[in-house]
């Protein structure tokens, strides 16, 4: 029986574009890129730019410190306090003025080494640090003034306890935002180029001189482009857990509710690219066609920094776009272990955007 | 479902085929009929409609106006069935990127539904040591070549070959002669465009000439020659014994430089 007289099935069409179009990403160079090193290699610079924990650095003069003092000796040996000795008072007065040391301490005697006057001079290059170096050594002579006066219990006594909690680290908040953003620029360009180039080099038109319907050409090759980027938010997921610690709080069912976000968020994505491909009369208008989309949302969507960091009057516009909530709701996923559920106001976001944009490129798509 | 009288041996009805492009009408009333197993030649200068009239019956584009029927089935309601029963081959068409030859096979075959065993296809068009190479890694001949393979995997009863030898070499372009015989005789009905005239004389039985969406003359060869010579006309030059090509097969040989 000939193939003719059996009755055609599109799956099997489906299945032999989607093959092809699988093994043609794999081997272009220029997807793997995007779609895998890029974003593993900002999550490395991103996720350890400013490592080092809080340091408070006191600057002292020994003409105007005795390093014997009781209160020195206990302020120099508190945690997280860094001392640095100067003999060159313009070089200390420098430093405290760009910052490079929080504040300078001077104890001097009176009434006969009976009262301790302990200066401490801020500067508003550390602010904070300022308020804090300050409390510390407010904390520490009041003690030391209440033993000294023999109030051996004093009326309020202060203990600490400590718990255990998941330490939100920068990989926490870098990673989804980089996996975010490159869902979203592969969605965006590969869709739109290789639709665009399809069409142009005439592949497309001999695809219609065969019985396969054109939905299932789409299909096929989206299916391709969603099946490869998921194996690539897999790897990028698992790297960035294996090797950087990144948090999945419920292991591999926060894995599974991931790649689920992604796949969401990348169907969604590639509608953009499909209208692109549409309106684009030539390849060169599609990267700034693209650009348009990809780049504000790089910016503004708390790829890199949270939304709360911009100004009140760029909020709003962080508020529109979908990439903003795809990065919530991955975060959400990840550190605090919400499931689909918990983040279906981001996800509801998010097709509303795929409603909008899928509309819009029925209209815009074009066959040649 | 057949045409009440048509006659069984014509695959391929055309009758006032009208295409317009906006204002401008490329196709304007044509009809004809292609007979099984016949090769077919469309011909005339660019522009002609010649194009536009291949790739309507081929189902690669829509009609004006006018009524299309390949092998009984009607192009306006059975294009599906249609597909599953010609072989096309576009005058510059792409191939999937990255795909060497063999994995396109078998992306076609999928497409036709088909399980055609890719090496036995790529010997057919002497392509085995090309099976792992890419298209873009071919010669315009070896290209041509695979091209009209792709065209073989669904069997198809009628194939269309649009501007063939178009930018061949001569040894390429008798080599896909030879192909093109060999093709037409297991029983597969050709429709060829071309406007290489000796192309039209050695390969094709009928010949419909077309210039300005019109078809002006519809023969044989030999029959349009004769047709032609009755009028009193009489070539200008007088008739070598050789031409120009003689000269250059004989002296560098009808072997294929497929390189």
């Amino acid at each position: 029986m000939r193939a003719r007289d059996k009755k055609y099935s599109q799956l099997v069409a489906m299945a032999a574009v989607i093959k092809a179009s699988l093994k043609g990403i794999i081997r272009s160079p220029s997807t793997v890129v995007f779609s895998l090193v890029f974003p593993l290699i900002f999550i490395l610079v991103f996720g350890f730019i400013s490592g080092g924990s809080f340091t408070l650095t006191i600057a002292v003069n020994p003409a105007s410190l005795d390093s014997n003092n009781m209160v020195y000796q206990i302020v120099s040996k508190s945690p997280g306090v860094k001392i640095v000795s100067y003999t060159n008072l313009d070089k200390l007065n420098k430093d405290l003025t760009t910052g490079k040391v929080d504040a300078w301490m001077k104890i001097g005697t009176s009434k006969g080494r009976q009262k301790f006057d302990i200066k401490l001079i801020t500067s508003t290059a550390s602010p904070e640090e300022g308020r804090i170096i300050r409390s510390l050594v407010d904390g520490i002579a009041d003690k030391a003034s209440l033993a000294s006066a023999n109030v051996n219990e004093p009326a309020f006594d202060v203990s600490q306890d400590e718990v255990k909690g998941r330490k939100y680290r920068k990989i926490d908040f870098i990673l989804p935002g980089q996996l975010g953003f490159s869902l979203l620029s592969t969605g965006v360009f590969a869709t739109a180029f290789v639709f665009f180039n399809l069409r142009q080099t005439l592949v497309l038109k001999r695809y219609f001189a065969t019985p396969i319907k054109r939905i299932y050409i789409i299909l096929g090759e989206s299916i391709a482009r969603l099946i490869f980027n998921t194996i690539g938010s897999l790897i990028i997921i698992l790297i960035g857990y294996y090797a950087f610690d990144f948090t999945l709080l419920h292991g591999a069912i926060t894995v599974i509710n991931l790649l689920i976000l992604s796949a969401l968020a990348l169907i969604v994505f590639m509608g953009f690219g499909f209208v692109i491909s549409g309106i684009a009369k030539q390849d060169s208008t599609i990267p700034p066609l693209a650009n348009i989309i990809t780049l504000p949302q790089f910016l503004l969507a708390g790829t890199f920094f949270p939304i709360s960091n911009f100004p009140s009057w760029l909020q709003p516009i962080s508020n529109v776009l979908p990439l903003t909530y795809l990065n919530s709701a991955m975060r959400k996923v990840a550190f605090d272990g919400a499931n689909l559920i918990d983040v279906a106001p981001q996800i509801g976001v998010l097709l509303l955007w795929g409603v909008l944009v899928y509309g819009l490129s029925i209209k815009t798509f074009r066959w040649e | 479902m057949k045409f009440a009288g048509m006659a069984m041996e014509d695959i391929i009805v055309v009758e006032d085929l009208v295409k317009k492009y906006g204002d401008f009408t490329a196709v304007n009333g044509i009809s004809f009929t292609v007979k099984a197993g016949e090769i077919f030649g469309l011909l005339g200068p660019n522009g002609a409609g010649k194009t536009s009239t291949l790739e309507i019956i081929e189902t690669l584009r829509t009609k004006t106006s006018g009524k299309v029927w390949v092998q009984g089935f009607d192009i306006d309601r059975q294009a599906i069935e249609i597909k599953k029963r010609i072989g096309v081959q576009l005058q510059s068409s792409g191939y999937y990127p990255n795909l060497n030859l063999v994995e396109l096979i078998k992306l076609f075959n999928g497409l036709y539904n088909e399980n055609v065993d890719p090496m036995e296809l790529l010997q057919k068009v002497d392509l085995v040591d090309k099976a792992k190479n890419k298209v873009k890694q071919l010669s315009g001949g070896q290209k041509q070549r695979f091209s009209i393979a792709t065209t073989l995997i669904n069997k198809p009863d009628i194939i269309f070959l649009d501007e063939p030898t178009t930018g061949l070499d001569p040894q390429a372009r008798r080599n896909l002669w030879e192909l093109i015989n060999q093709i037409r005789s297991t029983g597969t009905t050709i429709v060829i465009t071309t406007h290489y005239m000796d192309e039209a004389e050695y390969l094709c039985d009928r010949v419909a000439i077309i210039e300005q969406g019109k078809i002006i003359a519809l023969a044989s060869p030999t029959q349009l020659i004769e047709n032609l010579i009755a009028t009193g006309f009489e070539r200008p030059k007088q008739l070598q014994l050789a031409s120009l090509e003689d000269v250059f097969l004989n002296l560098t040989g009808y072997e294929l430089r497929d390189k």
